[in-house]
């Protein structure tokens, strides 16, 4: 009797891992049949070659580019904040600083990653816009910039403890090779320690944009409702999260080309993050396997 | 439920053969070729050995040498190692316990172990001495205080802990921990109980005191201690095992092992030379 | 000589570039939050938190958004803790090593960088096949609960495997089976870790708005929600909502229903923290 109840806890146990499977091919499956029903009425050529995205207004056009336009600046503008900020912040932090101020520092970064989305959108747009606007007399009332540079200050600890995981990976022996040799810090970081981190830097910075392009609330409030193919900063755009809201928030009819058009959008998204996800778990096992 | 080593089905057997009850009664465990393996690498190589019942019975090697991995098949503790296997017999109480049919848990219950480094559950001291009885689904709280005392006092613990049972166990000194832990493999009473390297990681004065109650434990269980240190087992066993590669070297009792070895890598080993 | 002590001071000026960077977000962070104490602070009472919604700022209130995020809270805790610990468990207890495994663990760290508006879609689309759900605490909760599913079980996996063997073995020792080793011994003593590991995930559920107002959650709820049914709005949706409106008087509601998400957060935070660092005790 106790074998058999051993027996039915596994396989409820089991059931719950599955489950996440299941989570999954209904992500696949859902996102998937509402595109279909979409490419069967639009063509997929005009999808990714027309210029234009209004499928609210009369004057319909379904190119996704404005939209994945919007996405990549926003993110870019992020990443170029993040990157260099949490890179810096994880070679002081693992390289320089005492293990007392590390230890206490941490969590307070973590802290900036834990902040709700929406309260950043906040920030940027009426904090960061009027305060740009003082020194950029171009900048929109809504724009990738200010949108942007919030998200980077939110993904910092993405890079910054992911690429600290990374170098702190890096053999103390090659460091020490180093110093033997008579190098300061500052060049054992840049010639040794950091090259041979460098795909667990790749790593992070990959995931970071992952999260940015999947980020919602800052964009939605803060980027604007207009999609454009343009790669200037100061003007409003629409990323495709901001979009997905903006229906959300009409009044669109189910069964209605418009609603299918959300799931267009989310799909595309999806295999981006998917993909760039994927390439970081790959690059992260290669360099764990390198050091064993 | 197949309560293998119940005693009905021992009695049977008992009473099968005579011949067989007198050979076999002397002996709490043996083995019949048994080999065993981690994955690839074969670990023991064609161990024949009986352990005599109400002893101690010292397993001496150097690291590496398979005493502590049959140590562990006597209670089937190296099932959780991946790639693990047996080949041959193992006999505990006249029942092979690689059989298909086992229940390691019965088989557990009647072989306890006591492990190198003392490992109480985070828990009170009341907890960790009441678990093994719980588990069996004994809720009696008198009975179970009573085999708490009982096995507290075994160990020489109880007049130090009587008065703080609620207590985390991790507030105990590694000595007493290890007794803790001896405590709770005899309250669900067991006839056999492993050691493995039960003083390595303690001082002189709590080896002294375990040594001790060895002593005391061995007119009620058969016992089986790893161990690294050479006096340890000329102290406190009766019999005793030399290991190396995975093979038992030789095999007598412990003053014939430590007085007039037979074999020349025995006497080395013992003598200090290697290991 | 010279190259010497060139080197050094590039050393010692890069230090100084490390501690600015250590201190640039949060800095900015503490500016920000500086800001919105300025500006909320003076509307935050006793009747903003108690009063409805309402078209003229000054009467508005959170209520009903606050009572929406607490039954948002504990009814993804119902669905989600259960399930990812019961994954955690099976994934590091149970599974057989090989390609399976493998599969599992790569799915669920895909689950774990999906976006949180796709959660939304995927809400959106199982619940339009019930009608009567539309919008309702359940879709919204359910919708949550597959978003923090990943981060739970991360989390549980890890606190579980952080149980030294040693625990298990003395239990396994004493006769017990493998699940009363992890009910009475391995979950008792991950305890700690699971915990931290739920707080923060149900602190990034408090704050999410995105996929909510994809399945459907409401912006103006002037009533509070009675049973998982009902219709309902959540703070982070309340402020979003505050922010795109152009009087004044509700940017000044935005942020104090800001400071109100951001004791919230922080406080969850600081107690998974302070979970975390006495955990890390415990089996040293």
């Amino acid at each position: 009797m106790k074998k058999s109840s051993e027996k039915i806890i596994e396989k409820l146990l089991l059931s719950s891992a599955l489950f996440t499977i299941l989570t999954t091919l209904l992500i696949i499956a859902i996102l998937l049949f509402e595109t279909v029903k979409f490419f069967s009425e639009i063509s997929i050529i005009d999808f990714f070659t027309d210029t234009e995205w209004t499928p609210l207004f009369d004057d319909k056009h379904f190119g996704i580019l404005p939209l994945l336009s919007g996405t990549f600046l926003t993110s870019m503008v992020a990443t170029l904040i993040a990157l260099p900020v949490g890179l810096v912040i994880a070679i002081y932090l693992n390289e320089y600083s005492g293990n007392k101020f590390r230890k206490t520092i941490k969590p307070l970064l973590e802290l900036l990653a834990a902040v709700p989305t929406v309260i950043y959108g906040f920030f940027a747009l009426v904090i960061v816009t009027p305060f740009l606007q003082q020194f950029i007399p171009g900048l929109a009332g809504f724009s990738s910039l200010s949108a942007g540079i919030v998200m980077g200050i939110m993904i910092i600890p993405y890079v910054s403890s992911l690429s600290e995981d990374a170098l702190f990976a890096v053999p103390k022996s090659l460091r020490e090779a180093s110093y033997g040799m008579g190098a300061t810090k500052f060049q054992t970081v840049f010639k040794v320690t950091l090259p041979a981190a460098s795909s667990g830097v790749i790593v992070a910075v990959i995931l970071a944009i992952s999260r940015a392009i999947g980020e919602t609330m800052i964009v939605a409030i803060a980027a604007g409702q207009q999609p454009r193919l343009t790669l200037n900063p100061l003007v409003p755009v629409e990323t495709i999260t901001a979009y997905i809201v903006q229906v959300s928030l009409g009044d669109v009819p189910r069964e209605s080309l418009e609603y299918t058009t959300i799931f267009a959008a989310g799909i595309t998204l999806f295999i981006f993050t998917l993909i760039l996800n994927n390439i970081s778990f790959w690059l992260r096992n290669k360099f764990r396997e390198k050091y064993d | 439920m197949t309560e293998i080593l119940s005693k009905k089905k021992k009695k049977k057997k008992k009473n099968k053969t005579s011949v067989e009850k007198s050979v076999k009664s002397n002996f709490i465990i043996s083995t019949e070729s048994l080999n065993a393996y981690y994955s690839e690498t074969q670990a023991l190589f064609d161990i024949n050995i009986q352990i005599p019942k109400l002893a101690v019975t010292a397993f001496i090697g150097p690291s590496g040498c398979g005493k502590s991995t049959l140590l562990r098949v006597f209670n089937r503790m190296n099932d959780y190692i991946d790639g693990f296997k047996t080949e041959g017999k193992v006999l505990v109480d006249d029942t092979d316990i690689y059989a298909k049919n086992i229940d390691t848990e019965t088989l557990r219950k009647n072989v306890g172990m006591v492990f190198q480094k003392p490992n109480p559950f985070p828990k009170s001291i009341y907890e960790n001495v009441a678990f093994g009885l719980k588990i069996q689904g004994i809720n009696d709280k008198s009975f179970i205080e009573h085999r708490i005392e009982e096995s507290l006092k075994q160990v020489a613990l109880w007049g130090e802990v009587k008065d703080k049972m609620k207590k985390n166990a991790y507030g105990l000194s590694g000595g007493q921990q290890q007794r803790l832990c001896i405590a709770r493999t005899l309250a669900v009473e067991p006839s056999v109980v492993l050691m493995d390297e039960p003083t390595s990681a303690l001082d002189p004065i709590s080896t002294g005191r375990i040594e001790e109650l060895l002593f005391e434990l061995r007119n009620n269980y058969s016992i089986v201690i790893v161990t690294h240190n050479m006096q340890q087992a000329a102290r406190i066993s009766d019999k005793t095992a030399f290991f190396w590669l995975g093979k038992i070297v030789e095999y007598n009792d412990t003053k014939k092992i430590f007085t007039n070895p037979k074999n020349k890598q025995t006497e080395n080993y013992i003598s200090g030379h290697f290991g | 000589m010279i190259s010497t002590k060139k080197n050094k001071i590039i050393d010692k000026l890069f230090q100084i570039l490390g501690i600015i960077s250590t201190f640039f977000g949060l800095l900015l962070l503490a500016v920000f939050i500086g800001f919105i104490l300025y500006q909320g602070l003076g509307r935050l009472n006793f009747d903003f938190i108690t009063a409805l919604p309402s078209r003229i700022p000054e009467r508005a209130g959170i209520y009903t958004a606050l009572a929406g995020s607490l039954w948002i809270l504990a009814l993804s805790i119902i669905f989600s803790v259960p399930l990812g610990i019961a994954a955690a468990i099976y994934l590091e207890e149970y599974i057989p090593e090989g390609k399976f495994s493998k599969f599992l663990e790569i799915n669920i760290s895909n689950l774990a960088g999906v976006p949180s508006i796709i959660y939304g879609l995927l809400g959106l689309q199982i619940f339009s096949m019930f009608p009567g759900l539309n919008g309702s605490l359940l879709a919204g909760a359910f919708t949550l609960s597959l978003l923090i599913l990943p981060i739970i079980i991360v989390a549980a996996r890890e606190a579980i495997r952080a149980v030294p063997s040693s625990i298990k073995d003395a239990a396994y020792a004493l006769g017990a089976t493998k699940w009363q080793t992890i009910r009475h011994q391995t979950l008792p003593a991950a305890f700690g870790g699971i915990m931290t590991g739920i707080i923060l995930a149900l602190s990034r559920a408090v704050g999410e708005a995105a996929p909510l107002i994809v399945v459907g959650a409401m912006a103006y709820v002037p009533f509070v929600p009675k049973s998982p049914i009902d219709q309902y709005s959540v703070l982070p949706i309340q402020i979003f909502n505050w922010i795109s409106r152009p009087q004044h008087g509700f940017v000044i509601n935005a942020a104090a229903g800001i400071i109100v998400l951001l004791v919230i957060t922080f406080s969850m935070n600081a107690l998974a923290v302070y979970l975390r660092n006495k955990n890390q005790k415990k089996f040293s």
